[in-house]
């Protein structure tokens, strides 16, 4: 109906919830772009069925094998891969912390002078750009296989992770505080002490806590380019099709994992 | 200066916490460092010192012959390309597709039986977000053979936990009393559901998809090392050879791939918020 036919007082009888963009023509380009998209997507892959009908009874013996785990005629391997993987996460996750606490200080702005920001943000982004896998190529390239490069890829991605959100958060805390701390005759060291860490410890607390949980997965990933890990026992068992006794390693990971969880969130709430 | 001094003569000295305090905090860290050394000689029981001392003259190897790069083969690359933004781009919809009912049956504001239905869409989260994508990959190829399509379940499969997850927290937190406004003029569960809950969720929504997307971009890159397709495999297949020229390329390709995503994705969630 025309809006101008209307007397002045009527009031519109539906109502319509506002369009997410405005524009016509836009809207429109964009759900074509979307299915032109689509349609070359789709055209490009290539499904191989007659692979993916046999494949069906792997699927089921797979799932057969989460429901019969088998986890005790590879227990010996699945064991090292375990502890490979264990140690790993936390040796990683201290080194990494260690690591990034200094990277975080001189990636703030409001502390660190334009030099030192400028270098440590280099450092955080370096270490984000590239998924653990990659790093880790170059790791067993470079130290041989076995945990030290997973170690090594381990520490190098939480910097990443933990710099750069910790960075953020020092750059957002309260100035007030810094001030005060200031103005009373404290050194740098003192701010830091007294006025910074203060402020941020709970997020670092939080943030770490994750980074245990994320690096105990990435660490099962690690293993696959040989660097130790719980990864290289799955990626054997995989490659054998022993499905029940990969199943078995899949399950205690996820049960890791979730136990992982539950102890971070209980810790979180008791730091908050 | 004036001194505060205790009936005993000495100076009061502020401290952030008791003599007991101070030494759960002390034991605290005893543990935390006893655990690492523990932990650190267990893991390095089997490492060959021999090797790492190796390491700088074979990282300095390495970059040698990394240098220059073989320009000529980004010629080879973008079939590839197109392949792993297919799998991250497929894979992500996919997971949009088949988490976001999760999420409302995992939320407990919208879950049909908190006591039945809402433990086991939780458990199909955390199951899927436990594994990762490669892990996920690796088993896919397993069962399918290696692929594309192989890497685009991967992805969904890893994505599904993610999005639901974030998309449940998101719908626990929508304000209810829209929710009961809605509800009140005579709206039907369906009525209810798009006027009041989803225009509350559609910039969270959209939010975790995009994140996701980006994140999903860099993971597929790397997908094709267990043989689901993309850079990955090409990847895979030059470092097999030793070609570490073609590694270099495939590095850039991959560094440009994910800094134009993140700057799309800077870009979206700029015109979201």
């Amino acid at each position: 109906m025309d809006a101008e036919t209307l007397p002045a007082n009527a009031v519109p009888r539906t109502w319509r919830p506002p369009r997410m963009i405005e524009t016509a023509w836009v809207r429109w380009a964009v759900v074509v772009g979307v299915l032109v998209y689509f349609v070359l997507a789709f055209g490009s892959v290539e499904v191989n069925w007659t692979r993916v009908v046999e494949g069906l009874s792997r699927a089921g013996r797979l799932f057969a094998g989460f429901l019969t785990p088998d986890f005790v005629s590879r227990w010996e391997d699945i064991q090292i891969g375990m502890i490979e993987s264990l140690t790993m996460t936390v040796t990683a996750t201290v080194a990494g912390i260690a690591l990034s606490i200094p990277v975080a200080l001189g990636a703030a702005r409001n502390i660190a002078p334009l030099w030192l920001y400028g270098l440590c943000r280099a450092i955080i982004a370096l270490s984000r750009t590239f998924q653990e896998v990659i790093i880790a190529i170059f790791f067993v390239a470079m130290f041989g296989f076995g945990p030290l490069a997973g170690f090594l890829t381990l520490s190098v991605a939480t910097v990443g992770f933990l710099a750069k959100l910790l960075a953020d958060d020092i750059e957002e805390i309260d100035p007030v505080q810094v001030e005060a701390i200031r103005a009373s005759g404290a050194s740098f060291w003192q701010v830091i002490d007294y006025a910074v860490s203060s402020q941020v410890m709970p997020r670092l607390i939080g943030l770490s806590i994750y980074r245990v949980d994320i690096n105990f997965r990435e660490s099962a990933v690690v293993g696959i380019v040989g660097a130790g890990g719980i990864g290289a026992t799955l990626n054997t068992a995989l490659d054998r099709y022993e499905f029940d006794s990969a199943a078995a390693i899949l399950i205690l990971i996820i049960a890791i994992v979730m136990a992982c969880e539950y102890f971070s969130s209980f810790i979180r709430k008791w730091t908050q | 200066m004036p001194v505060v001094t205790t009936s005993a003569g000495k100076p009061a000295t502020w401290r952030l916490r008791t003599g007991p305090q101070q030494l759960a905090v002390w034991f605290g860290w005893l543990a935390l460092v006893a655990l690492t050394v523990f932990c650190w000689r267990i893991m390095t029981a089997d490492t060959i010192w021999a090797f790492v001392e190796d390491a700088p003259r074979q990282a300095a190897d390495i970059f040698g012959r990394m240098l220059p790069p073989r320009w000529s083969y980004a010629n080879n690359l973008w079939l590839p390309l197109w392949d792993t933004l297919n799998i991250a781009t497929l894979g992500t919809g996919l997971a949009i597709l088949l988490g976001t009912p999760l999420a409302f049956l995992a939320a407990r504001n919208t879950t049909p039986s908190v006591l039945f239905v809402r433990p086991i869409a939780l458990l199909i989260i955390v199951s899927s977000r436990s594994i990762n994508s490669l892990i996920w990959g690796l088993l896919l190829v397993a069962v399918l053979g290696p692929g594309v399509f192989a890497g685009i379940l991967a992805i969904a499969l890893r994505s599904i936990g993610f999005i639901g997850k974030l998309l449940y927290e998101a719908i626990e937190e929508i304000d209810e009393s829209q929710v009961e406004a809605v509800r009140a003029t005579g709206a039907s569960p369906a009525q209810v559901m798009t006027y009041g809950m989803v225009p509350q969720l559609l910039p969270a929504f959209a939010t975790i998809c995009v994140f996701r997307w980006d994140i999903n971009i860099r993971e597929s890159t790397v997908l094709g090392l267990v043989g689901a397709g993309g850079l990955g495999l090409a990847l895979e297949a030059s470092l097999n050879v030793l070609a570490w020229p073609q590694v270099t390329v495939i590095l850039l390709m991959i560094l440009a791939t994910v800094v134009l995503s993140e700057w799309i994705t800077a870009r979206v969630r700029a015109a979201i918020i």
